[in-house]
């Protein structure tokens, strides 16, 4: 294994390198950057499961809601879009950190601190990625509209009945977007990544962090191998969103 | 059978409420009146789907609406069809039909039962099963609706305007299996309309509705033969008269239709001898003349006397309501025609029918 960090010490010199590098290219990707693709997809899928569970009940609230909590609710959730990932990154730094609400709490339970474990980063990124799944299921549920959940209750379906044989498979195609979508902006992270986890191969090196290591190192080489596999599946999970398109309904 | 008494009080910004009302335990009761009459709230009120603050609604000896008592939507016993079919988009044919049938339970009473086959039966949808809501026409998919809310073996059918988003084509598709809902169903129907036509085909007992309050509520016969409802219906007031098929002229081509007091005479029918008819005969077609006319070509003349004389919509005209041998007659004549012929209650006249329209066809 190939490590920038260990290289001086070892006193190996330019050739070398380059032999390292030329079986570097032989693998197409080193072993550390497929450490870091396998980690960045793990960290999607988990955040993704995850958000399916705590985004459908938001957006269901925030679907169905006559509060006047629904703007402020709403606005919360949304805060991620537009605020800097280091400003997300920090607070929740903060929060999870030995002397933070949450740090404590997670000490106290005996799970120790979050900051640069791998559960550090799946819970910052839950809140980073709230939106993207959110956003989807709430204007998919909106458009089913009243009168399913009306025609369900004079077919004698309670109201979580309803939901779970009703409301669920009609906005299945917002679940779908959403899930992509999620899944696509947790690969694509980094400023809260960086904050939270910073750079521990195999437990918080990411993708895009790799990426950024590489650039750093003037690994120019390494870099473009692996920004392009990050552009291709970028593209191709956008591919995917915008032909897939859901049946036409019609009742 | 025991009634259902319901008793709502709603004030919206903009919209108003006051209803108090005992309505049939069985049979089709019409609740019409013009959009915004509020015909439309009173029925998703008894379905539980508004809540009205100040309520109470008792169904057939069980109250389901009161101070302290509120069975939610999903616990009463009833079926709904909506305006637009309103099918699951997700689910089959079969899907849709057996959502409610599943979840309901078994009715106490046998009377009160449909099964599911009645309820496909009933409705001819036999080739439609496997078909998913996207794959049928307007008319289908109303039908399968109407299946559906059968299907959960409702102690009341409640329908808003089910034939109001079809074009003409559609409605006459479907008439016929709502008149044999009403033929062959032991529990009571309440079917919301705007379509005057609608309720005297299908209705038993009619609730005429304006502006948020019930202005009349009576037998179908009765009500229809009132002069005191003309805003509701204008241009449509008319009587509905129940009628036997006494007799074919093949020669002709006629049918008479018999009723108490009169008889007429229509183009032949298919119907056999002893068939039962619905006519309807508008306030319009009808025409007052003073003996029996003579040299004329209008064949249904009936002697009749005047019972009320009232204001019709528009100031030039009148409505006469006549007593034709226990059969009651809407006329609709001018000012001018009523005091050139002296027209007043108790004076016997003939009233000519220009034209009959056979509920059915």
């Amino acid at each position: 294994m190939w490590c920038r960090d260990a290289s001086p010490e070892i006193g190996i010199d330019a050739q070398d390198i380059q032999q390292l590098h030329s079986v570097d290219r032989a693998m197409f990707l080193s072993e550390t950057d497929l450490q870091s693709i396998w980690l960045t997809l793990r960290l999607a899928g988990v955040v993704t499961l995850i958000l399916f569970v705590v985004g459908t009940p938001i957006a269901w609230w925030l679907a169905r809601t006559r509060s006047r909590l629904k703007g402020p609710v709403g606005a919360v959730v949304a805060l991620p879009l537009v605020l800097p990932p280091s400003v997300l990154g920090f607070y929740l730094l903060v929060a999870m950190g030995p002397n933070g609400p949450v740090g404590q709490l997670t000490q106290a339970l005996g799970i120790g601190v979050l900051p640069f474990t791998f559960w550090g980063l799946v819970v910052a990124s839950v809140f980073y990625s709230l939106p993207f799944m959110v956003q989807p299921v709430q204007n998919a549920f909106e458009a089913i509209g009243d009168r399913p959940l009306e025609v369900a209750a004079t077919l004698r379906a309670s109201p979580l009945d309803t939901f779970f044989t009703v409301a669920l498979p009609l906005a299945a195609p917002g679940f779908i977007t959403a899930g992509i979508l999620t899944f696509a902006h947790t690969v694509g992270e980094f400023g809260v990544v960086l904050m939270i986890g910073g750079n521990i191969p195999g437990v918080t090196r990411v993708a895009s962090v790799q990426i950024y290591d590489h650039v750093e190192a003037m690994e120019y080489g390494d870099a473009h191998r692996l920004a392009a596999v990050m552009l291709i599946f970028s593209f191709l999970v956008l591919l995917a969103l915008y032909l897939w398109r859901p049946s036409p309904k019609n009742t | 059978m025991e009634p259902i008494n319901a008793r709502f009080d709603i004030d919206w910004p903009g919209f108003n409420l006051t209803v108090d009302l005992e309505l049939p335990g069985r049979g089709v009761t019409g609740l019409f009146g013009h959009s915004g009459s509020g015909k439309t709230t009173l029925l998703r009120c008894i379905a539980g789907l508004v809540r009205a603050p100040k309520g109470r609604l008792v169904f057939r000896g069980e109250v389901w609406q009161d101070e302290n008592i509120w069975v939610p939507t999903h616990q009463r016993s009833l079926g709904y069809v909506f305006q637009e079919a309103s099918l699951f988009a997700h689910l089959t044919v079969m899907g849709n039909l057996r959502y409610g049938q599943k979840r309901a339970p078994a009715p106490v009473a046998a009377e009160d039962r449909v099964s599911l086959d009645q309820a496909i039966a009933l409705l001819g949808i036999e080739h439609l099963l496997t078909r998913k809501p996207d794959r049928l026409s307007g008319g289908e998919r109303q039908r399968v609706a109407i299946a559906r809310a059968l299907a959960v073996s409702p102690r009341v059918l409640l329908m808003d305007e089910p034939l109001a988003a079809l074009d003409i084509a559609r409605k006459q598709e479907i008439l016929p299996y709502l008149e044999r809902l009403h033929d062959e169903l032991a529990i009571p129907v309440l079917y919301v309309s705007h379509a005057p036509d609608e309720v005297a085909r299908l209705a038993d007992h009619l609730v005429v509705m304006d502006g948020g309050r019930v202005l009349a509520s009576g037998p179908l016969k009765e009500t229809l033969a009132r002069l005191d409802l003309p805003t509701a219906f204008s241009e449509d007031a008319g009587v509905v008269i129940e009628a036997v098929v006494a007799s074919h002229d093949d020669n002709y081509h006629l049918s008479r239709l018999d009723f108490p007091g009169g008889n007429v005479v229509v183009a032949q029918r298919k119907e056999p001898i002893g068939h039962r008819l619905r006519l309807r005969v508008h306030a319009r077609d009808v025409s007052l003349t003073l003996e029996r006319a003579t040299g004329t070509s209008i064949a249904n003349l009936l002697p009749a006397t005047v019972a009320e004389i009232a204001d019709a919509d528009t100031p030039g005209h009148c409505l006469v309501r006549l007593d034709a041998g226990g059969t009651p007659l809407i006329a609709r004549i001018t000012r001018r025609s009523l005091d050139q012929l002296g027209v007043a209650r108790g004076k016997a006249m003939w009233a000519q029918i220009k034209a009959v329209a056979l509920l059915g066809d």
